[in-house]
């Protein structure tokens, strides 16, 4: 879509105006991948906070979002930050033993559970991008993004973290 | 994830990131959207009118913030089961008159006041509004009205008392006639 204006001096401006979809547009299309994506990154006990987290993040910051061209990406993002806080929190507090409990009497896991925890087991680049690679299908480019390196390294951890799971699974 | 879906929808609206709650709701001519926001009733999308068009609608004239909360309409779902019932006369809804200004929202805040059962012409309508001769402006009024049904255009027709037309079409126009008792069994077309 386009817009113009007018600059003060009467030139005009030609801006590229990607309308924001309705918020539940976003929800609709994206809620499965963020939900896959957090459970690979904090595991299905963390999952459905972070969640929470992340959609109240984007929602807020929804109105003055500027492109509009990736949302899903930008979903992504989110997540894969949500997930950082919550481990961090958890590195900082002891694990309480009721909570190891709970998990022990929940009902039995999907069967591809299995990998993720080991995808959960590695150590934390690694995981970040095996997670956002396989249960986000995000291209190098952005999982560089999300992490915040070169896609060269990205492309590393992604490849490393492959192999550590072979590994781990055979 | 449903379960989570309802969650994140309540969250939403406790820490006022909640600006458009929509839901979808049936009724004897096909299936409603409702939309609302914390001043009140936003839109009422008819069922010939494309759902995803008037979310868009609303994502760019009112706030991106559109989420599907059906529990925010309660209140307007039951106020339109009753009427649809023939159990309700006026309904008691806020309204978020922000789609509309000018003129049109004139002319719509004098269909507004029409009582149940009774019609007028959109001359009245116009000349209520301020502007007799604007009559085709009335009619487009009519037309782009944001909250049909509860705020009754169809309860406006031609001088000479021909229907004239609807935004949910003219059989729904004529519909809501007759469950108001203005049209006997044959309609005057």
């Amino acid at each position: 879509m386009w817009r113009i204006s007018r600059s003060t001096h009467g030139q005009r401006l030609i801006h590229v105006v990607s309308a924001l979809p309705p918020f539940q547009v976003l929800i609709d299309e994206h809620a499965g991948d963020v939900m896959a994506v957090l459970r690979g990154a904090v595991g299905r006990e963390g999952a459905d906070d972070c969640f929470q987290e992340t959609f109240m993040a984007a929602l807020r910051a929804y109105p003055s979002l500027e492109d509009a061209r990736n949302l899903r990406g930008w979903l992504i993002t989110i997540a894969h930050r949500k997930a950082i806080d919550y481990h961090r929190a958890r590195g900082r507090r002891p694990v309480p033993v009721a909570e190891v409990a709970e998990v022990a009497v929940e009902g039995p896991e999907p069967s591809d559970d299995g990998i993720w925890l080991a995808v959960g087991a590695l150590p934390p680049k690694q995981r970040a991008a095996v997670t956002l690679r396989y249960a986000a299908d995000l291209p190098h480019r952005e999982i560089a993004d999300a992490l915040g390196c070169s896609p060269e390294a990205a492309r590393r951890s992604l490849h490393e973290g492959i192999k550590r799971l072979r590994k781990e699974l055979a | 994830m449903k379960a989570a879906l309802d969650r994140l929808a309540k969250r939403a609206a406790e820490e006022q990131l909640l600006d458009v709650a929509y839901t979808s709701t049936d009724s004897p001519f096909g299936p409603l959207l409702l939309a609302i926001t914390p001043k009140g009733l936003v839109r009422v999308g008819l069922p010939n009118q494309d759902r995803d068009e008037l979310l868009v609608e609303l994502a760019e004239r009112v706030s991106p913030r559109v989420l599907e909360a059906p529990a925010a309409l309660d209140e307007a779902r039951r106020e339109l089961d009753l009427y649809f019932d023939g159990k309700l006369d006026s309904f008691d809804l806020p309204i978020d008159w922000s789609l509309s200004d000018g003129f049109r929202l004139r002319v719509l805040r004098q269909i507004a006041r029409i009582p149940y059962g009774e019609t007028r012409s959109y001359t009245e309508m116009a000349r209520g509004a301020g502007n007799e001769r604007a009559v085709r402006a009335a009619g487009t009024a009519c037309g782009k009205n944001p909250v049909p049904l509860v705020v009754p255009c169809h309860r406006v027709l031609r001088s000479g008392g021909a229907l004239g037309n609807y935004g949910g079409g003219a059989p729904m126009k004529e519909g809501l006639l007759r469950l108001e008792g203005v049209l006997d069994e044959s309609p005057r077309g």
